[in-house]
């Protein structure tokens, strides 16, 4: 049924206006219903389901490695991040340790994820605010790291790269000199989308003191990733709970005590930077060894002794036809995506399909606010507060 | 009067700022490729469109074992297993596929059955092109997905 909201008696002058599923600054298909007085939003409610593919109930039909692709199409902005917190879940099940250049691979690809989604987002955020150049210029260097992507796994956006156990293919060579290209190239491109939006009187009047919120209801409604930063909270999953290694790397959380719009776009910004840092670090200190964990049970054998040796190809073709065992029980695992927090909890019944597989999807938390940004603003900063919050549908409707 | 001022040198000068910067851009050499007018490039390990692959005799590599339809998310692989005999050969091992249809409507170009694959038999190439007015003709044939006879092995 569709989302309606009703006239409050003695307020029949208010109008209530649909916007979206399909106006171009939702993001996505989100249906909006607002109630207005004049052009302000007195109250606000959201619709969403148009884009339901059912990938949480598609898990269980789909053995461990497999669902991994399944991963890559809900946040379609960030593939990378999506494969590895499913895949550390699985792992964290099977007690699986990952070899150090798989974790130092994954860290350095998945910060590269997270730059080409915040490159996204500043697009899109200054497209919808009237700025069309910084969308041109954000998805030209965005194409550089696809590019990267498409390297090394195969496919610019539809990755499926990091498998249980460490990687599913060695990494090109010479696939780091394309990324310290990428390196040296961005800080003075990021100076760029600064000179262009951070003190432009436009950029400023329309998002300094739009859409803001407090710390404690950011804390009420679970908000997370970037947008909590914003709001003044220090929380980070790479920092709290520290996953593939990411102990072992410097860099800064940064935050901003305001909570707007602009708060959020300088945080993303400064989040771009410390993204590099990690980058950098991580193709300094790349590892030597193997890409995937010794544990023939669950991690296919490479190709090499495959070829060459019959117990390698037998479990080849046992981990191919029917997936691996895990033990029975029930595993969370969070990681920090380049829009939040993304959980995934996965309940094993011991057979190779996962028998529940839920995702705390960061973009389906951080909607949630939206109702209470919006209140009181004008129609036209909807747009940017929806900008601002960064969601993806098709992780909302999963 | 003074905050009117300061803010009107704050603007111009953001505003001179930002049009140095698109001006600069201006300059740059382009970025953009002209597909379709020109081939668009690819890294080496683009998944494209599936190859299936012949050995230096020009025999079919594929053995019909039927992992990369098991591997397969999607389940858009289907083959259909048939015997070799001495008259009639059509790969090096015992079987070989009769038919091998790829259904390029499911198929979500994930690799996970050239990763499957023990014979090296189905690879990606770097077609892309195969959109269609109708379902059936993205359901691709054997014949479709083979890769040309080598020149060494045509009589």
């Amino acid at each position: 049924m569709a989302v309606t909201l009703e006239k409050i008696p003695g307020q029949e002058e208010r109008v209530i206006l649909s916007m979206g599923p399909q106006h171009p600054s939702t993001h996505g298909v989100l249906r909006l219903v607002l109630e207005l007085e004049g052009e302000t939003v007195v109250r606000a409610l959201f619709d969403i389901g148009y884009l339901h593919t059912g990938f949480e109930k598609s898990f269980e039909a789909l053995t461990y490695s497999q669902g991994i692709t399944l991963t890559d199409r809900m946040d379609y902005l960030a593939p990378l991040s999506n494969n590895l917190g499913f895949c550390l879940a699985i792992e964290k099940l099977l007690g699986l340790e990952v070899p150090p250049r798989a974790q130092w691979t994954r860290v350095l690809l998945t910060e590269l994820t997270r730059i080409q989604s915040h490159l996204v987002w500043l697009g899109t955020h200054a497209l919808e605010l009237g700025a069309m150049s910084v969308f041109l210029y954000c998805f030209r260097e965005r194409e550089d790291i696809l590019r990267i992507f498409e390297l090394v796994s195969g496919q610019r956006m539809m990755t499926s790269y990091f498998r249980v156990g460490g990687l599913a293919l060695e990494p090109p060579l010479g696939w780091l000199r394309r990324v310290e290209k990428f390196v040296e190239m961005f800080p003075p491109r990021l100076e760029e989308y600064e000179g262009l939006l951070t003190r432009n009187p436009i950029w400023l009047k329309r998002t300094v003191g739009v859409g803001h919120i407090s710390t404690e209801d950011a804390v009420a409604l679970s908000l997370s990733g970037p947008s909590l930063r914003a709001s003044g909270v220090k929380w980070d999953i790479r920092k709290a709970e520290p996953y593939s290694s990411y102990d072992k790397f410097q860099f800064n959380v940064p935050t901003r005590p305001e909570g707007d719009v602009y708060a959020r776009y300088l945080v993303r910004m400064d989040e771009m930077r410390e993204s590099l840092k990690i980058v950098r670090q991580a193709m300094e200190g790349m590892p030597g060894g193997p890409i995937k964990a010794n544990a023939p049970h669950f991690v296919l054998p490479d190709r090499e002794s495959m070829k060459t040796s019959i117990e390698a190809l037998i479990y080849h073709f046992k981990l191919v036809t029917e997936g691996f065992h895990p033990p029975v029980g029930e595993v969370y695992q969070t990681i920090e995506s380049p829009r939040g927090e993304i959980g995934f909890y996965i309940v094993s019944d011991g057979s190779p399909k996962p028998y529940r597989c839920h995702v705390r999807a960061p973009s389906f938390a951080n909607l949630q606010t939206l109702l209470k940004i919006v209140e009181g603003h004008l129609l036209a900063d909807v747009v940017a507060c929806i900008a601002s919050l960064d969601t993806v549908l098709g992780e909302v409707d999963r | 009067m003074g905050n009117i001022l300061k803010e009107i040198t704050n603007s111009a000068t953001a505003l001179a700022k930002g049009f140095s910067i698109t001006f600069k851009t201006m300059l740059r050499p382009t970025v953009t490729e002209n597909y379709p007018h020109q081939p668009p490039t690819f890294e080496d390990r683009y998944r494209g469109l599936h190859v299936l692959r012949r050995d230096e005799n020009g025999l079919e590599k594929c053995v019909a074992c039927f992992l990369c339809a098991a591997a397969c998310p999607s389940n858009c692989i289907y083959i259909e297993a048939a015997e070799n005999t001495a008259a009639h050969r059509i790969s090096a091992a015992e079987r070989y596929a009769k038919v091998y249809n790829i259904d390029y409507n499911r198929c979500i170009f994930c690799g996970y059955c050239v990763e499957a694959c023990p014979c090296d038999a189905i690879t990606h190439g770097h077609g892309f092109e195969i959109s269609a007015y109708d379902t059936n003709a993205l359901i691709y044939r054997k014949e479709q997905l083979l890769e040309p006879l080598p020149a060494s092995a045509k009589k």
